[in-house]
């Protein structure tokens, strides 16, 4: 069965790249561009996975992370944020907020996809 | 006429009333909630001024001699209002030393000299006794009025002990020892009385005015009926004039008008309310008003009483005196003419009560007790307790004024208007200003210069003013007023060396004041002041530029607690002596009473508490017997003087630097502040830095990842992701620039090369740089610029950084291919304004200020998000700053709408980061 993503990110040309790279790996992927169509996509298409970028408009990543963790329907969801303020508080804080993984901009493309591999496959 | 026993009960039942007013005030005070700390009430006691002499004396003034009543009035009104710093000295120097009254604080000025304190309180008994017979004279004859029936001859005739007014000074005697000598606690303070002769105030003002009401209003047609009628009035008209027919005596007004400045400080009883009754000096700045506008009030009715009763009644019908009572009277209003017998009664009562406690405390502090002291049976070595005695002095010394007052009015009552009597008295006391003015203001005062001065302007006094004024009441041959003593004629007593020019007490007034201030100024120049006058000169004269903590202490020798103790204990009671140590030693940080140290500054402050009882005199002398003193000479003063002003100076310097520390700490703590907000900003500003360069990294290295992973990737795909690489590069060198950039201009590195700029020529070319983008994006730009504009100084290309940035904001937010831009230019008086508007979503209202936060770019409400750094508007913003001007964002519905503002003269202030 494909796995299903969801990339919420405000910079187009990141979009466009994950989407590229996730699809080649054979997910399906559906993307949101600010917090608010993140929370939306994900209790439309109930995604396996989360790649939450942290510094959004409307909603931040830390905000989308908190939601989505006091839901019970989301017990599932697995969330890795990326973000470009590599600072430890920012690492740490996500953690606190109940996110699964962690990777600083710019990221290794196969890092992430083994990362996301991993994430999924704990969950099986 | 009305009954004499309704008469006499409504007098009592006032008294009373009085009495009650007191007792509660008392009491009051007693549960800590004093009535009398109040601006009002000290302002109203003080209209114990006003006494019998105003309220009948004045109108028989003015029925005489028209205007000439008023004098007496405006001289307090100008003491209260040029002079009042004279009085709030004085208050203070009473405070600090505790001083009880006149003669306690002329004493104390003068080393605390138990002699002058004598002398100035037999001068007060003698010059007060003819005031108090004027109060009697007052009363009795306003008694006569009431009781008789109009018009009838009120001469007493019969012994003395049948006469009414003597039983009526005996019972004013009663009351006035319950109202100030009825208890133990001998303080200077008597809170009850100072209540009762504000109450009283209200009720002779109100008396009087509803008279003068009454007789303008009722019996006449008002102040215009009343003077048209006087004006017909060959015989009274001439009243409304000043001269009065004749030249007019104005060495005679300026004479009345001093005296009477002097005596509303003076006179025993304004003394004692202004002085020694006030609760907080604060008080008399609202007294410096509301005294003088009593003063006023009071005297409105005056002139129209006179005139009024003299059309009434015709001249020499009545006693112009009795009008008050006897106007009403005629009309047959006998119950306001009972209220204006008891306003008069009151105006009398509150004199005399006041007047004889203030003397009673003189004759006892400063009379009998130096006497009593020197006695084995009394004296220092006594351990009698004297709290008693004291209390048993007062109240006979307040029956022996009554008495006296009585005697004089006896002798010399029938002779005299009521005014004349009352300026003897003012003339007496006047004798008290220069030794007492120039106590507070001159070091060089000595106690014989004082003692010279009084006895010669007393002396002066007694011979050109009483000894007159019993002849002419006929108990001495009035022959040597006519021809001199012993036929020497310059030596007559109106007309000193041939002075004939002047009225009696004008000439008085004249030659005792010269003699006085002669013999004080010279013998105080002729003999170098005693330690103790020295130091007590420096204490009164400069009490305004010390405080309690460093008040040089002028003593030197050894005590001992007990001592000091039993001492105290004696005169104030040991209870109240024992209050005192224990808050004395609260003060002084002991734990208790018993472990105080018997320092010169514990003998002081026993001493001073002792002379708020007894007196500053008679205190040194039981202390001075109770310790081993040392005398101090003239250099020790010196010496504890200068000691006390290094401690004061060390003070100064103490809180001088407290102070500059405080400061510093302040400045230290705010600097601090600065820096951690700094740091903060600088820390924001990394990780915002950090992130604007990691996120074109990130698509950056995701894109070439991804075309390397992947070599097969279709020609079409890897075309597009190479322009995205190109592109976010092209993202991150515009960061690296601006953000180098702005550090320089905010670090101050940044180069400028000032120059002649033409704004119209700057934008057109802008403008022509910018027209291929907008073209592109399908968006118009309009230019709006006028022919020409004056030139102004600055840095051409940093103003054209600044135009490019607002246009290519525009057009990154106008809306493809139907945006408009307009591009605007105007001239201001002091410089030109541009101003670039676009049609775009505009900006937020709460989102105007942070535009111009770095890395703040507003992305509106759609998903586009604009390449932009998030450093063109605060790198504009600073330039524009720097050539001293402003960029702004107006509020303008439907678009953004930037401007910016530069001024001809460039102040080029912006040189500093903000």
């Amino acid at each position: 069965m494909t796995r299903k993503l969801l990339i919420a990110d405000d910079e187009p040309n990141i979009l466009i790249s994950l989407e590229y790279l996730l699809k080649r790996e054979g997910y399906q992927v559906t993307v949101a561009r600010d917090g608010e169509e993140a929370l939306e996509a994900v209790s439309r298409d109930c995604p396996d996975l989360l790649l939450l970028d942290v510094m959004m408009p409307k909603k931040n990543g830390f905000e989308v992370c908190q939601a989505l963790r006091a839901d019970e329907r989301f017990a599932a969801l697995k969330i890795l944020m990326l973000t470009a303020k590599g600072r430890d508080t920012d690492v740490a804080k996500g953690q606190a907020l109940g996110a699964d993984a962690y990777m600083t901009k710019p990221f290794a493309t196969r890092e992430l996809v083994q990362k996301i591999a991993e994430l999924l496959e704990g969950k099986a | 006429m009305l009954p004499a026993s309704l008469v006499i009960a409504v007098s009592f039942a006032y008294l009373l009333a009085l009495f009650a007013i007191a007792w509660w005030a008392d009491h009051r005070a007693h549960m800590g909630r004093s009535v009398i700390g109040n601006a009002w009430v000290y302002a109203l006691s003080m209209a114990v001024y006003c006494s019998a002499w105003t309220y009948f004396g004045s109108v028989g003034r003015a029925a005489g001699s028209g205007v000439w009543f008023l004098p007496i009035y405006l001289g307090p009104m100008l003491a209260m209002i040029l002079a009042w710093v004279v009085v709030r000295k004085m208050i203070r120097i009473a405070r600090a030393y505790r001083i009880t009254s006149i003669a306690d604080f002329i004493a104390s000025r003068y080393g605390k000299s138990p002699s002058l304190a004598g002398l100035v309180t037999l001068i007060t008994v003698v010059g007060i006794v003819p005031y108090m017979a004027l109060q009697l004279k007052g009363i009795a004859s306003a008694y006569a009025v009431m009781t008789s029936p109009l018009g009838a001859v009120t001469a007493h005739a019969g012994p003395w002990w049948t006469d009414s007014t003597l039983y009526f000074a005996l019972a004013l005697a009663g009351f006035t020892i319950v109202f100030g000598a009825r208890h133990l606690d001998s303080t200077e303070r008597h809170e009850g009385m100072v209540a009762a002769i504000a109450f009283e105030s209200l009720v002779k003002l109100l008396a009087f005015v509803a008279v003068g009401l009454f007789v303008t209003y009722g019996l006449f047609n008002g102040l215009g009926d009343l003077f048209n009628r006087v004006r017909d009035h060959d015989g009274i008209s001439r009243l409304l004039q000043f001269g009065q027919g004749q030249a007019f005596a104005y060495s005679q007004w300026a004479g009345l008008t001093l005296l009477a400045m002097l005596s509303v400080v003076f006179l025993p009883r304004q003394f004692q309310v202004m002085v020694v009754e006030n609760v907080h000096e604060s008080h008399l700045r609202r007294a410096v008003w509301v005294f003088p506008l009593y003063l006023l009030l009071i005297n409105l009715f005056v002139l129209p009483i006179a005139v009024g009763g003299l059309l009434h009644f015709g001249a020499g019908g009545m006693n112009p005196e009795m009008f008050v009572l006897s106007l009403p009277l005629a009309q047959g209003w006998t119950m306001l003419a009972l209220a204006a017998f008891v306003g008069g009664l009151s105006a009398a009562t509150g004199m005399v009560i006041v007047e004889a406690i203030a003397v009673s405390t003189m004759i006892c502090n400063d009379l009998v007790m130096p006497l009593l002291l020197r006695s084995s049976r009394y004296g220092a070595r006594s351990a009698t307790d004297l709290t008693g005695l004291l209390l048993g002095i007062r109240r006979l010394a307040i029956v022996g004024i009554l008495l006296l007052g009585y005697l004089y009015y006896h002798l010399a009552g029938e002779a005299y208007a009521l005014v004349s009597i009352g300026l003897i008295s003012f003339a007496a006391v006047a004798q008290f200003a220069p030794a007492l003015l120039g106590g507070m203001y001159w070091k060089g005062g000595t106690r014989r210069g004082a003692m010279a001065g009084l006895l010669a302007g007393f002396l002066c006094w007694a011979y050109t003013l009483m000894l007159p004024s019993l002849a002419k009441s006929g108990w001495l041959d009035d022959g040597f007023l006519r021809d001199g003593v012993l036929g020497v004629t310059w030596l007559r007593p109106e007309a000193l060396l041939g002075l004939g020019a002047l009225d009696n007490l004008t000439h008085s007034l004249f030659w005792s004041l010269l003699l006085n201030i002669g013999a004080y100024v010279g013998v105080s120049l002729w003999r170098q002041p005693t330690a103790a006058e020295a130091s007590q000169a420096l204490l009164f004269v400069d009490v305004e530029r010390r405080t309690d903590a460093t008040q040089p202490v002028f003593w030197q020798g050894r005590a001992q607690v007990p001592a000091l103790r039993a001492l105290a204990a004696r005169f104030l009671g040991a209870e109240r002596a024992a209050r005192l140590f224990d808050a004395y030693a609260r003060e002084q940080g002991r734990p208790s009473a018993a472990a105080l140290v018997a320092d010169a500054r514990l003998v002081q402050f026993v001493e001073t508490q002792l002379a708020g009882a007894i007196g500053s005199a008679s205190a040194r002398v039981m202390v001075a017997s109770t310790v081993e003193e040392e005398a101090l000479d003239l250099q020790d003063v010196m010496r504890i003087l200068d000691e006390a002003s290094q401690l004061r100076a060390y003070s100064h310097a103490l809180e001088e630097k407290s102070q500059s520390l405080e400061r510093a700490t302040a400045e230290l703590r705010q600097a601090n502040e600065q820096l951690k907000s700094l740091d903060r900003l600088k820390d924001d500003f990394m990780s915002s830095v950090t992130h604007e360069l990691r996120t074109p990294l990130t698509s950056i290295r995701a894109m070439a990842e991804l075309i390397r992973d992947e070599p097969d990737m279709p020609a079409e795909q890897r075309q597009q992701f190479l322009g995205i690489v190109v592109g976010e590069a092209e993202r991150l060198s515009r960061l690296v620039n601006q953000v180098l950039d702005m550090a320089k201009i905010e670090a101050g590195h940044a180069e400028w090369h000032t120059t002649t700029v033409d704004m119209r020529a700057l934008l057109e070319q802008a403008a022509g740089s910018m027209a291929e983008l907008m073209r592109e994006r399908g968006i118009g730009l309009t230019l709006e610029l006028p022919a020409r504009v004056t030139a102004l100084q600055a840095d051409a290309d940093r103003i054209t950084q600044v135009v490019l940035n607002l246009l290519s904001n525009a057009a990154k937010y106008a809306p493809r291919d139907h945006g408009r831009v307009w591009l605007s230019l105007s001239e201001r008086p002091d410089g030109v304004e541009v101003r670039v508007r676009d049609n775009g979503p505009g900006i937020p209202a709460e989102q105007r200020e942070r535009v111009f936060e770095k890395f703040r770019q507003v992305s509106g409400d759609d998903h586009y998000r604009p390449g932009g750094t998030g450093l063109g508007l605060p790198i504009s913003r600073q330039i524009v700053e720097r050539y001293g001007g402003r960029l702004w964002l107006d509020p303008e519905p439907g678009g953004a709408c930037f401007s910016f503002f530069l001024p001809f003269a460039a102040t080029e202030a912006a040189e500093t980061p903000t």
